[in-house]
């Protein structure tokens, strides 16, 4: 089986740090991998790696085959990887709406003269486009906040939006960077659901960096774990629970990581 | 039509006259999406014959339980076509609510909206014997279940398109079959004491009650509801169901309860039913729109709202009201009262309902003035949603107004309101101690409510009949009617009076945590949480103002001397109201026993543990000390 994405013995050091160093991951098709770690593992190295926000000094990323490593974000973006960001990147003073239209702006082939004139093709586009966005609201429950300026949203709900911005891309991958950072409780068992129900109903493979570790043991088909920017581990959730070295490296000592919401 | 006697032979009339009319729409993706009353019947049969290939029959109940949709109206049409028994269920009970409900009425086959509902049913499904099928409407999220007892909506309609092509004819059969006298609904009073009762409406019942509201005021078929009112109210059965299916108007399902205010505004329904809490939500609004305004606008705003409510006292009274005041009422139509009717979508609204509760008069008197047609109107399940209804011309915020045509009322001796005609019910579900208790043989229905009859022929609703008591030196107490007066202020969600057989009256009050929050943060009140503003000294000092207001419009006896600002608003999860919002008052007596106590021992605080009861029945604890105020007579205000 070969794999969806494929991360082969990539590095990157900024000046003298070493943040990731030859780590290797696959991501199949149609699952949910985790990537944990304490702070500083470089976990989000590597997911701006795949996004092509950083180029790897060595090693090779593809996406279905296909050498992804040097590509900038936007061709990356159109090859059908979509992310999120730890610290919400939504614009603030559009609307819910306009940012999730902008989410499938690389799916529009209207150009600024057409979009101007918005008759004919154009109008037929934006149509259709509107039409998966409605998809996405519903999906969401954000019917209520299609008007609103996202900046007016409580943190949580900026969260989801954040994911239907990501998924108005239609991405064959979605890179999710602590979707449920500073969310409570509830807002983080609704996360769970949309993450769940978008792998389960669209398909789409989930690439997740998490610091909920109940969360992440309940959803993920295998999860991977960073420490001083190497794998130390990887495998099904109850195996890396159980992985000594793992352990070790979040407690510094033996004992078993319970479910709950320890923090990393 | 005189052979439509019942509600599945309404709907083939509306099949067959209204074919091409509207019959219901739901937003869905943003848009508002119709389906004729052709289309409602076809929908209908397909469940129906669905429901009847996978066993259902004759007197079998189906529950449903959602947000309001279309698939779950045609599914409770579809168990009455089949002469079987529909039972709407309020989506924000507790398991333990919903687990008595099912049970009780045996239901065979439940249909739930989505998957939030599906899993409360998942949860209960050991206990529920009689259960055989769940639905679910909405496919998201439960891909994953894999249970042979659950089936999609488009699956059950599938599986009656097959059955049809064996049994053509069955569907019209069953529904020949039907008799009025047959139960078309049951929908379960959500008591203030007690497990809830199962009230059996008859399909005379429901076109008793479309008809007697047809004679009593102006609905045409080509008007539009909006049905956002939880199913398992008899007042939205009324109304979308039986109303609609008698009339053959549109009702419309909001796209979530969140849109609901938004898409009102876009619809503009002709016709508007709401409860008090509604009203005052939207007044609510406007007062807090105004305040953020310009202060030019805001100056029209007043000086207009003034004119209005002038203009509407004098109209009241039935005073003539001067040119002057004439002239400046046109003006404030197309600058003020215009365009906020059209902010609240009550633009093309020819009449509005309230009922339910009683409605402050203020609040009551702003709508009305700004040429809303809001009238008052009273009934309760057990007559079917409907006893009386306020005349156009005579609207005013104190009575219930005159009994609909073809519906009886007569005051007993001690002041209770009692009801005969086509609209009471046929009997509580296997309990017919309790309906021999509230029906006597003459076919008399004893509301539990006292009130009278004024000298227009309208009828005045008090209080809660048995909730009437006396102050020790003998003054009737209506509990009720002072809480009314409290819950008028936008800053008092809820209210809870006391002085049965004591010395003086004294209230238990929750604070609204928006109007509040919002007057605390425009005065730079830092809060955390509702508890910490509930218990702010600025709050405090607002709500005693709050209280004098109301005090001024009660005799000196009633007036509320003592009072307590509790730490969380009053909830039906914690069975301190029912679902319909009215305080189950021997319980909050009990459970707050130490606050009574307090006031009337003179005491200065009290220790408040509130047991808070979660949706998904997990409970916990909330500790805190919490002063009692006394109201006082001639202190100077704080604020």
């Amino acid at each position: 089986m070969s794999a969806l994405l494929e991360i082969r013995e990539v590095s990157k050091a900024f000046g003298g740090v070493q943040a990731v160093t030859r780590v290797s991951l696959e991501a199949q098709k149609g699952e949910i991998l985790s990537v944990i770690g304490p702070n500083g593992a470089g976990k989000t190295t590597v997911l701006n790696m795949i996004s092509g926000f950083y180029h790897p000094d060595s090693g090779r990323i593809t996406l279905e085959g296909r050498d992804i490593t040097d590509l900038a974000p936007s061709r990356v973006a159109e090859l059908g990887i979509a992310r999120t960001f730890q610290n919400i990147a939504l614009f603030r003073g559009m609307t819910v709406l306009d940012n999730l239209m902008l989410g499938r702006h690389v799916h529009m082939k209207t150009g600024v003269l057409g979009a101007f004139a918005y008759w004919g093709f154009a109008q037929k586009e934006e149509v259709a486009h509107r039409k998966r966005v409605e998809d996405i609201i519903d999906f969401l429950s954000i019917q209520d906040l299609r008007r609103r300026p996202t900046g007016s949203l409580a943190y949580g709900l900026q969260k989801r939006v954040e994911l239907g911005r990501a998924l108005a891309l239609d991405p064959k991958v979605l890179l999710l960077d602590e979707p449920m950072g500073g969310c409570n409780h509830e807002e983080k068992e609704d996360m769970a659901r949309f993450i769940l129900d978008v792998n389960e109903e669209w398909g789409v493979t989930v690439i997740l960096i998490e610091h909920d570790m109940g969360v992440v043991m309940d959803i993920s088909d295998r999860i991977a774990v960073l420490d001083m920017g190497q794998k130390i581990a990887e495998g099904a959730p109850d195996d890396v629970r159980a992985n000594p070295r793992v352990i070790k490296a979040y407690l510094g000592e033996t004992k078993t990581i319970g479910a709950g919401g320890s923090r990393g | 039509m005189a052979e439509a006697t019942t509600l599945a032979r309404l709907l083939q009339r509306n099949a067959r006259d209204l074919r091409d009319r509207p019959a219901i729409r739901e937003k869905d993706r943003g848009i508002w999406q119709t389906w004729t009353w052709g289309q409602y019947h076809d929908q209908v049969r397909e469940f129906a014959l669905g429901l009847a290939a996978l066993g259902f029959k004759r007197g079998e109940r189906l529950s449903v339980i959602g947000d309001n949709r279309p698939r779950l109206y045609w599914a409770q049409v579809a168990a009455q076509c089949l002469g079987g028994v529909p039972v709407p269920v309020y989506q924000d009970s507790i398991a333990k609510e919903l687990a008595f409900v099912w049970n009780h009425a045996e239901c065979a086959v439940i249909v739930a909206e989505d998957q939030e509902q599906v899993d409360k049913v998942l949860g209960l499904r050991d206990q529920l014997p009689a259960l055989r099928v769940v639905v679910y409407d909405d496919p998201r999220g439960l891909l994953r279940y894999k249970h042979d007892w659950l089936r999609s909506y488009q699956d059950v309609q599938e599986l009656g398109r097959s059955f049809a092509t064996r049994h053509s004819t069955y569907f019209e059969a069953e529904i020949e079959k039907g008799k009025p006298e047959d139960v078309a609904i049951i929908c379960y009073t959500s008591g203030t004491t007690g497990n809830p009762k199962g009230v059996m409406l008859t399909h005379a019942n429901a076109i008793g009650i479309a008809e007697a509201f047809r004679k009593a005021d102006d609905i045409r078929p080509e008007d539009d509801a909006l049905a956002y009112l939880p199913m398992a109210w008899a007042g939205d059965a009324a109304y979308t169901l039986f109303l609609s299916l008698v009339v053959g108007f549109c009702a419309n399902c909001p796209e979530s309860p969140e849109t609901v205010q938004r898409d009102l505004r876009e619809l503009g329904p002709t016709t508007v039913l709401a409860p008090p809490r509604i009203w005052e939500n939207m007044l609510t609004a406007v007062q807090v729109k105004a305040a953020d305004a310009p202060a030019l606008k805001r100056w029209v705003f007043e000086r207009f709202r003034a004119v209005a409510e002038r203009a509407e006292i004098l109209r009241a009274d039935g005073k003539p009201i001067p040119l002057g005041l004439r002239l400046a009422r046109m003006l404030g139509n197309v600058l003020v009262y215009t365009p906020i009717r059209d902010q609240l979508g009550l633009r093309r609204a020819r009449w509005a309902l309230t009922g339910g509760a009683p409605l402050g008069p203020d609040t009551f008197r702003f709508f009305r003035s700004i040429g809303v047609n809001l009238k008052q109107v009273y009934g309760s399940t057990e007559t079917t949603g409907l006893v009386s209804l306020q005349p156009s011309a005579e609207a005013n915020p104190t009575t219930a107004g005159r009994p609909c045509p073809g519906i009886e009322v007569k005051i007993a001796d001690r002041g209770e309101v009692l009801v005969r005609g086509p609209v009471i019910f046929k009997g509580y579900l296997k309990n017919e101690e309790a309906t021999r208790e509230v029906i006597d043989p003459d076919g008399w229905f004893r509301t539990g409510d006292a009130g009278f009859m004024d000298p227009r022929g309208h009828l005045v609703i008090i209080d809660r009949a048995k909730d009437v008591g006396a102050l020790r030196d003998g003054t009737p107490f209506a509990p009720q009617f002072i809480e009314n007066k409290l819950k008028f202020s936008p800053y008092v969600r809820e209210a809870v009076a006391f002085g049965h057989e004591r010395d003086f009256v004294t209230a238990m009050v929750a604070i609204d945590l928006n109007t509040v929050g919002n007057w605390a943060e425009r005065r730079g009140i830092p809060y955390t949480s509702y508890m910490d503003l509930s218990q702010k000294p600025e709050v405090c000092g607002l709500i005693r103002e709050e209280i004098r207001k109301g005090n001024e419009t009660l005799p000196a006896a009633t007036q509320i001397r003592r009072f307590l600002l509790l730490t969380k608003d009053l909830e039906a999860d914690d069975a301190e109201m029912t679902r319909t919002r009215k305080v189950r008052r021997r319980f909050v007596s009990e459970k707050y026993a130490a606050v009574i106590d307090a006031f009337y021992s003179g005491g200065h605080t009290v220790e408040l543990e509130a047991s808070i009861t979660y949706e998904d029945g997990r409970t916990a604890t909330l500790k805190s000390r919490v002063r009692v105020e006394d109201v006082g007579p001639e202190m100077t205000a704080r604020v």
